[in-house]
């Protein structure tokens, strides 16, 4: 440590030796206008150049806002959309480059220097401002008055309360919604948008379909309710489908019935190969594989997609055997 | 009637009552059964022959000579004649280069009886989707349908495709096609036969005349103006983005550069 210390005075006292020279500004240089009153008259028209061109732009506004009428087709959006942008960014736009190239070229640019000065106040200043809090502090006598100085602690220990409440009306809290779907024992597959039910014949090698459970549109909210029901049904080879002990039965005859719902951040994973049986979410790349229980291969999502154990009703149709057995969508503080 | 009446216990009447039973409910069933059980095209033996020859002298070196498959190519048996005036018809086939998939490269050189001949080779194999007729496939002016075909189409296939169709990546170097100007027959072709990375939209899960409304919806895609102006390939944030932070930043800072630097 004292080592250190001193080679770091060595350092400073060999620093203060070879101090380096403040070079000062460079000679100042003109500029043509500066010079050639010829290239001084040049700069000014085009300054005002650029002011006309404002007013151009202006008036061009003007006539497009009162002449350009919204006739309700998109052509008529489209002229007037194009005309009021034009006329205001050329009237924006012209003003400040026309200020711009007028200081530029015509102000004077000649450097000056301005010392920066001490931020500390006077002591006589500084004097009298401790006088003034001092002053106030006996003038409102809170060490004496001590009624005032409780209801006061206790009017500030109060006054948060209103603000507790209104948070408090950002919950309540989602309680099972966000571990819960419409799904459950006996819910019939059905096709979106269609909503008719799926018989497991009519799901071939290389199908896939757009699946919601069956009454979603008599649910309360049926846009909330398909945001997290939305399933894929597939049917792959099941030569080609890894098997699972823990999710045997889930399956009808390599039928494969997946969220749709990415586990990152929730976008509908739906771009399904069917050759390399990869399911790709549009939004951040995530890649599933379908063929081994829609596990992460690629991207930004954690979890596997989860999988509906689903089964064949007694007319032949799809049903789901249950709710999904963990929560779909991306992850969220209390699931861990 | 009294002929026949007098003939009803004939030792052979039971069997002509069979025979007859059979005949109307097979000739009933062939009435009503959908189509997708049905091999034959209508194709002529010839063209099943002619069909054979262009296979063995284009197709079998990876599709087998059997056209059972080998380690270059899938089998073709069951793949219908959909599957092949698709893959022909639209250039992908006979594969050009081996590649993360063929694409589309227009007619190629083949004639339409060259493919139609093709196409009734490999339906005389196996049953497979049929290539569908002109009025199948026909797009609609009606709204409702074309409204029905949006609705259909932003919930199986925008996703890959598009919302208005303009084609999108996929993984690894793959993509869905453009959708526009493609021919009606290729689009139906394609979502009852899943080309490729496609995965299959048969005709239970989509049905005849929703697939004609899709074709619908698209064909009226193809036809709107953009009245938002320049639509960059209707890619949209790809494109638009591209678009931003090239030609609007590079704006932005090329002023900034005019900003900063001393008049001359």
């Amino acid at each position: 440590m004292s080592t250190d210390h001193q080679g770091g005075t060595e350092l400073a006292a060999r620093g203060d030796d070879q101090r380096f020279e403040n070079p000062g500004l460079p000679p100042h240089r003109h500029r043509l206008a500066d010079t050639d009153p010829k290239a001084a008259k040049i700069a000014e028209r085009q300054v005002a150049l650029l002011f006309g061109l404002s007013v151009l732009g202006s008036i061009i506004f003007v006539v497009a806002y009162l002449t350009l009428d919204l006739d309700g087709t998109f052509g008529a959006l489209f002229r007037s959309n194009l005309g009021l942008g034009i006329g205001l960014g050329l009237a924006l736009f012209a003003i400040g480059i026309g200020a711009v190239h007028w200081a530029k070229t015509l102000m004077p640019d000649t450097e000056r220097v301005e010392y920066r000065h001490p931020m500390r106040g006077s002591d006589a200043d500084r004097a009298a401002a401790a006088d003034i809090l001092r002053l106030g502090a006996e003038e409102s006598g809170l060490g004496r008055r001590a009624l005032i100085r409780n209801s006061l602690i206790g009017a500030a220990a109060l006054a948060p309360l209103p603000a507790v409440l209104l948070l408090g009306d950002l919950g309540p809290l989602p309680q099972d919604k966000l571990t819960k779907t419409l799904w459950a024992r006996g819910v019939r597959l059905v096709r979106d948008p269609a909503g008719t039910p799926i018989r497991a014949a009519d799901v071939t090698i290389g199908s896939m379909f757009h699946v919601m459970p069956e009454g979603i549109q008599e649910a309360e909210n049926p846009l909330e309710e398909k945001a997290k029901a939305a399933v894929m049904l597939i049917r792959m080879p099941q030569e080609r489908v890894a098997q699972r002990a823990d999710r045997e039965g889930w399956d009808v005859d390599g039928i494969y019935a997946y969220s749709k719902i990415c586990t990152h951040v929730g976008c509908p994973v739906a771009l399904y190969e069917q050759q390399t049986h990869h399911l790709l979410c549009p939004c951040h790349q995530s890649t599933f594989d379908a063929a081994d229980y829609c596990k992460v291969i690629f991207g930004p999502a954690k979890r596997p997609l989860p999988q509906l154990p689903i089964t064949v009703d007694d007319e032949g149709y799809l049903v789901a055997q249950s709710d999904f057995t963990e929560p779909v969508g991306p992850s969220f503080w209390e699931r861990g | 009637m009294k002929a026949l009446a007098a003939r009803r216990r004939h030792p052979l009447a039971t069997v002509v009552l069979l025979l007859l039973g059979l005949l109307v409910t097979g000739a009933a069933y062939a009435a009503v059964a959908p189509d997708k059980a049905t091999a034959s095209t209508g194709a002529s033996a010839d063209d099943v022959q002619a069909g054979r020859d262009l296979f063995l002298a284009n197709c079998a070196t990876c599709h087998g000579l059997q056209a059972q498959g080998t380690r270059n190519g899938p089998t073709l048996i069951g793949v219908g004649a959909a599957a092949v005036d698709f893959q022909v018809g639209t250039g992908r086939m006979p594969l050009q280069k081996t590649d993360v998939q063929a694409p589309a490269r227009g007619p190629g050189e083949f004639s339409e009886e060259e493919i139609a001949q093709l196409a009734a080779y490999v339906a005389s194999l196996a049953p497979g989707p049929a290539v569908p007729d002109d009025e199948t496939v026909q797009p609609l002016d009606d709204p409702e349908r074309i409204s029905e075909g949006y609705e259909l189409f932003r919930t199986n296939c925008a996703m890959c495709h598009n919302v208005v169709g303009a084609g999108g990546a996929l993984t690894r170097g793959k993509s869905a096609p453009n959708l526009m100007e493609v021919e009606p027959k290729h689009i139906y072709e394609a979502m009852s036969t899943g080309p490729q990375s496609m995965p299959v939209f048969n005709d239970a899960n989509i049905t005849p005349e929703q697939k004609q409304s899709i074709i619908s919806y698209l064909k009226q895609v193809e036809e709107q103006p953009s009245p938002g102006g320049w639509a960059l390939g209707s890619l949209g944030p790809v494109t638009e983005g591209l678009f931003v932070w090239v030609g609007a930043l590079g704006l932005l800072i090329a002023i900034a550069v005019w900003l900063g630097a001393k008049s001359s």
